[in-house]
């Protein structure tokens, strides 16, 4: 799946926030978006994961050549990490069970599923834990679960390492490496650390007076 | 002070010996309460909901005339339900007067906007981070919205406890419109006052003491929900 952004226009409060944002992100590639704060990156991901509407502009998700509607079925095909990422008031495995629960899974589907997403963010010895009981870096990578479950075509990530200590960051950073690794996925991160975005990215875009341009290399 | 002391220890062997008569009035104020706490439930919890979570002209104003039917004085409603189901009345022809149908109608009436207020109250606290965490991850509307009634829940259940807590302690409003009929209509609060009037301690003293341990029991179990609610956030 193919997103393509054009001319989005995005204000708050008439303060101009996305002013004629236009991208087309290619499938399966890692992105990585900078920007220094207030620049409208988190906005552009809200906007993108249909959190948000524009206030003009443009967003087409295709497969193929064939745009794809933007409705509940696309809602299911992509997904956005927020910074804070919303721990429901349950266990970690139900909470990254959710996303299969709502799509009606079957519930060994949902098992098997659940202890293979956890394993891989490294958090299969806390599955019976309260979420809301995690440190900050475990509960980023829980939400990094919760999103992967679902298998989603283009996942959005919204500064996943942003209050997390070091040993959590690397642990984020080994999972995007490994998606990216595994090519069927199309990330989109957001990031204010350089370094980690050069480590990470196929594709380094920066969020510059309120629009996506390519990182000049350094 | 002999009285007090002689109509006690009548009063626990009433309910040592499970005296028949007792009893029976506690199974029927349960019966009334607890149907009447059913019937707020269903409907007092989906308009919580409403309220929390759509958007509507008048709102704001509904939300307010909700909290203050909380304050709803009993012997206005036992009023309201009588001129309702009295032969005059609009539902006259049902024949619900001095029934415990119309008990529980009253009971209803004052149960329900506590529930509602409460569980209104306990849904617009839930975070607003819930609620876009259930819609990246694909929920419909309609599955958004059992999510945050689920993070609710531990609020939703104190609202449910709290009628509780108000109708069976209740007594103004069942007693116009249940007429306290011996063996029909006559509930826990009712008996208490007629006994008291006629004097006669024992089982006033024996209800007294189960009416005090059951709202002891609402406390606790009220305050366990409150904590386990907390504490997983803490």
């Amino acid at each position: 799946m193919k997103l393509s952004v054009s001319h989005i226009m995005k204000a708050y409060q008439g303060r101009p926030i996305l002013k004629d944002c236009s991208f087309c992100f290619d499938r399966n590639i890692t992105y990585v978006l900078m920007g220094s704060n207030g620049s409208g990156k988190s906005t552009f991901l809200r906007i993108c994961t249909l959190l948000e509407s524009p206030d003009s502009g443009e967003i087409v998700y295709t497969v193929g050549d064939t745009p794809i509607h933007q409705d509940m079925g696309l809602r299911r095909r992509i997904t956005l990490v927020l910074p804070r990422i919303g721990v429901f008031n349950t266990t970690v495995l139900k909470n990254v069970a959710y996303g299969l629960k709502i799509r009606g899974a079957h519930h060994a589907d949902i098992e098997q599923k659940v202890a293979r997403v956890l394993a891989f963010v490294g958090l299969e010895h806390k599955k019976k834990q309260h979420a809301l009981t995690l440190s900050s870096g475990e509960t980023q990578r829980l939400g990094i679960a919760r999103a992967l479950i679902i298998e989603p075509e283009i996942l959005f990530l919204d500064e996943p390492t942003a209050s997390v200590d070091p040993e959590n960051t690397e642990i984020i950073e080994s999972i995007v490496h490994a998606m990216r690794k595994e090519g069927r996925t199309t990330v989109i991160m957001t990031t204010h650390d350089r370094e980690q975005a050069e480590r990470l990215a196929d594709s380094l875009l920066v969020m510059k007076h309120g629009k996506i341009e390519n990182m000049p290399s350094t | 002070m002999d009285a007090l002391i002689s109509g006690l220890s009548k009063a626990f062997s009433l309910i040592f010996h499970l005296n028949p008569e007792l009893l029976g009035i506690i199974y029927l104020s349960l019966k009334v309460s607890g149907l009447a706490l059913v019937t707020a439930t269903i409907f007092g919890l989906p308009t919580g909901a409403l309220l929390g979570l759509s958007r509507f002209p008048g709102q704001s104003a509904s939300v307010s005339v909700m909290n203050t039917l909380m304050g709803l004085p009993p012997v206005v409603v036992g009023l309201f339900v009588y001129l309702v189901l009295s032969r005059k009345g609009p539902l006259g022809f049902l024949g619900l007067l001095y029934s415990p149908p119309a008990m529980i109608l009253a009971q209803t009436i004052l149960a329900f906007p506590i529930v509602a207020s409460l569980c209104h109250s306990a849904i617009v606290n839930i975070d607003p981070i819930i609620r876009q965490a259930a819609t990246t991850l694909g929920a419909t509307p309609g599955q958004v919205t059992v999510t945050i009634i689920r993070e609710a829940r531990y609020g939703i259940m104190s609202a449910v406890i709290a009628a509780f807590g108000r109708v069976m302690a209740e007594v103004g409003s069942i007693l116009i419109v249940g007429g306290n009929i011996a063996g029909y209509t006559r509930v826990m609060t009712t008996t208490i006052a007629l006994e008291t009037d006629k004097g006669n301690f024992e089982l006033a003293l024996a209800l007294g003491i189960i009416l005090l341990s059951i709202s002891f029991v609402i406390n606790v179990l009220l305050h366990v929900i409150q904590k386990k609610g907390t504490a997983n956030r803490a």
